[in-house]
């Protein structure tokens, strides 16, 4: 468990301002989509962010386009995790499939602030910060296998070479 | 109790009773793509097999960027083309052909009762058929073209009771903008929105394709239209395969039911920078702008283009603002040239553009600067979405943006019906 510092955000945090629409088709290694992490909501965030550090924001964060990049940006810029009151559904997929942790926790939302040090307890579900410690549910088996695989591209890989082996010894 | 559209169609997916909030592990239908194809090959690359499980059930629409604006993307298109080709996928429209979600509706694979996924949040719009279509990720995509199947969840379902009659001027576009201005963007997050009442049926199927497309806006997983005799005509010589329609039983449990009359609905626009930030227009009639479109893939078809046609015929757009037109595909783009609407916009000072998503998400074809407005007919109004972070969008109905048009400021466009 790492400390990260706080970056915090408001309500409805979309994804144009999360990764720029213009860069969709342009900016295609992981390491350059994170230069453009935050682009238009935070012009500071990409240069500041520190590995570790932690996302706190209020409601439906990453609403808005399907890109897959949105996720990407905040994982390779470092980003611990992010907790927010709500995700919004396509954003919430990706980030898990991008091996990102998410953590839906409307207290923590709310009295966590911009700039304090924070530390998650995923298995647990609990995060410490300066005004006490909040519980979330941690997330179910099926998502955390795929997290723990680093994404579900690496975990479906593991899922065909399995099925796979166990088809070369039926065989 | 009863199930709704959601529970049933993803239940007999599953091959089980499904209720919302289960996760269950299905086959899609199809799977729809768009330039992100290129995006999903490299993923796919990374899982070492060497073929897609199911290379019919892919669809893959180039619409983004078309033509290539710049040699990345020109080598993005190209790595598509030669995937297609290498794995025999059929179902490959190049960029001469449109939307990808107009396209894939004309070319019948939106049919009710089909399952789909594409990696693109407006697959919510097949939902205008009757079909469950729900938006995912690139790693998702290239995981189902290798397994053939994706693990959901069941959806709650909201009701949407529509009654009453559009007035004169007021569009689907107008009902969508007012129910996502009342309900808020995250009103669906997770959730089905059915569409339903006495209303709905006096819409066109490209009415009901905006409502459904847009409820993407309100957070929806998938939104829903029971099919009709229109859905049925419409689909007589189009529909690929054949189709199942299965609808809510009456007894179905919703999350919530809302009542809207139309008939007391006005003119409405989105403003500046979220989708829920919708007044009615006589509450900005006058903001200035700087480009008006009208396109894309919520309204950018024949009904779209009559109407906007009909308001700038003999008349010329305002000489301080540029208008940029883009049809949402081939197939509209001809019958508007058949029916002189074409005509009648470029002889009023708009710019015709071909099929295709033009500056909608910002890549292309009439990027904002700095400090300049555009008043459109598209879906979405995030900050810097159509080019500088210093820039705004104004979210209306095709009549709205061509009114408007002609005055180079925010109209009502009861004033030219």
């Amino acid at each position: 468990m790492r400390k990260g510092k706080v970056w915090k955000y408001g309500d409805d945090v979309n994804t144009d301002v999360i990764f720029p629409g213009k860069y969709t088709y342009s900016v295609l290694a992981p390491e350059e989509i994170a230069k453009h992490a935050l682009e238009d909501l935070d012009p500071e965030f990409a240069r500041k962010v520190r590995p570790g550090d932690v996302i706190v924001a209020g409601k439906n964060f990453g609403c808005g386009s399907s890109r897959e990049q949105a996720a990407t940006c905040l994982k390779y810029a470092g980003i611990q995790a992010v907790v927010a009151k709500s995700f919004a559904r396509i954003f919430f997929r990706n980030a898990i499939n991008q091996g990102l942790p998410v953590v839906q926790c409307s207290e923590a939302a709310d009295k966590i602030e911009n700039g304090e040090e924070i530390s998650i307890d995923f298995s647990r579900g609990l995060i410490r910060a300066a005004k006490g410690v909040f519980g979330f549910a941690p997330l179910p088996e099926s998502i955390l296998r795929i997290l723990d695989a680093g994404g579900l591209i690496p975990y479906t890989k593991t899922k065909i070479e399995r099925k796979k082996e166990l088809g070369d010894k039926h065989a | 109790m009863g199930q709704t559209f959601s529970e049933k169609i993803l239940g007999a997916k599953a091959g089980k009773s499904a209720r919302a909030g289960e996760i269950v592990t299905v086959s899609p239908d199809f799977i729809l793509s768009h330039d992100n194809t290129a995006a999903i090959i490299k993923e796919f690359r990374k899982l070492e097999i060497e073929r897609v499980k199911c290379a019919e059930k892919i669809v893959i629409v180039l619409d983004h960027v078309v033509p290539a604006s710049s040699e990345k993307h020109a080598l993005n298109h190209k790595e598509i083309r030669e995937f297609v080709k290498e794995q025999g996928i059929p179902h490959f429209f190049d960029v001469h052909h449109g939307i990808c979600h107009q396209v894939f509706s004309e070319n019948g694979f939106a049919l009710p009762g089909k399952l789909i996924v594409g990696a693109d949040s407006h697959t919510t719009s097949y939902g205008a058929f009757g079909a469950f279509s729900a938006g995912i990720g690139r790693s998702e995509a290239a995981s189902v073209w290798a397994t053939d199947e994706i693990w959901l969840r069941v959806p709650e379902t909201v009701r949407v009771e529509l009654s009453g009659n559009l007035p004169e001027m007021v569009f689907a576009k107008d009902v969508i903008l007012r129910i996502i201005g009342d309900q808020g963007a995250d009103r669906a997050n997770y959730k089905a929105v059915e569409f339903a009442g006495p209303a709905v049926e006096k819409f066109t199927l490209a009415s009901r394709l905006v409502m459904a497309n847009m409820s993407a806006e309100m957070g929806a997983k998938n939104g829903y239209f029971v099919p009709d005799e229109k859905t049925l005509s419409w689909l007589q010589d189009r529909a690929r395969s054949e189709f199942q329609v299965m609808e809510s039983d009456p007894d179905a449990d919703y999350e919530d039911v809302l009542a809207y009359d139309v008939s007391a609905i006005d003119p409405q626009v989105a403003c500046p920078h979220t989708v829920d930030n919708v007044r009615p227009v006589t509450e900005v009639e006058g903001t200035p702008f700087h480009e008006a479109l009208i396109g894309t893939c919520t309204n950018g078809r024949l009904e779209d283009l009559k109407v906007s046609s009909q308001i700038l015929k003999g008349r010329r757009v305002h000489p301080g603002i540029r208008v940029l037109i883009i049809p949402a595909s081939r197939e509209e783009y001809l019958r508007a040239m058949q029916e002189g609407y074409l005509e009648i916009l470029v002889d009023a000072g708009c710019l015709i553009l071909n099929p295709g998503c033009g500056p909608c998400l910002g890549a292309h074809q009439g990027i904002l600067a700095p400090g300049e407005v555009a008043l459109s007919t598209a879906n979405r109004n995030f900050r810097g979405r159509m080019g500088s972070r210093d820039s705004a969008i104004y979210l209306a109905s095709p009549a709205t943006v061509a009114a408007s048009a002609l005055e180079g400021k925010i109209t009502d466009p009861r004033k030219y019906a």
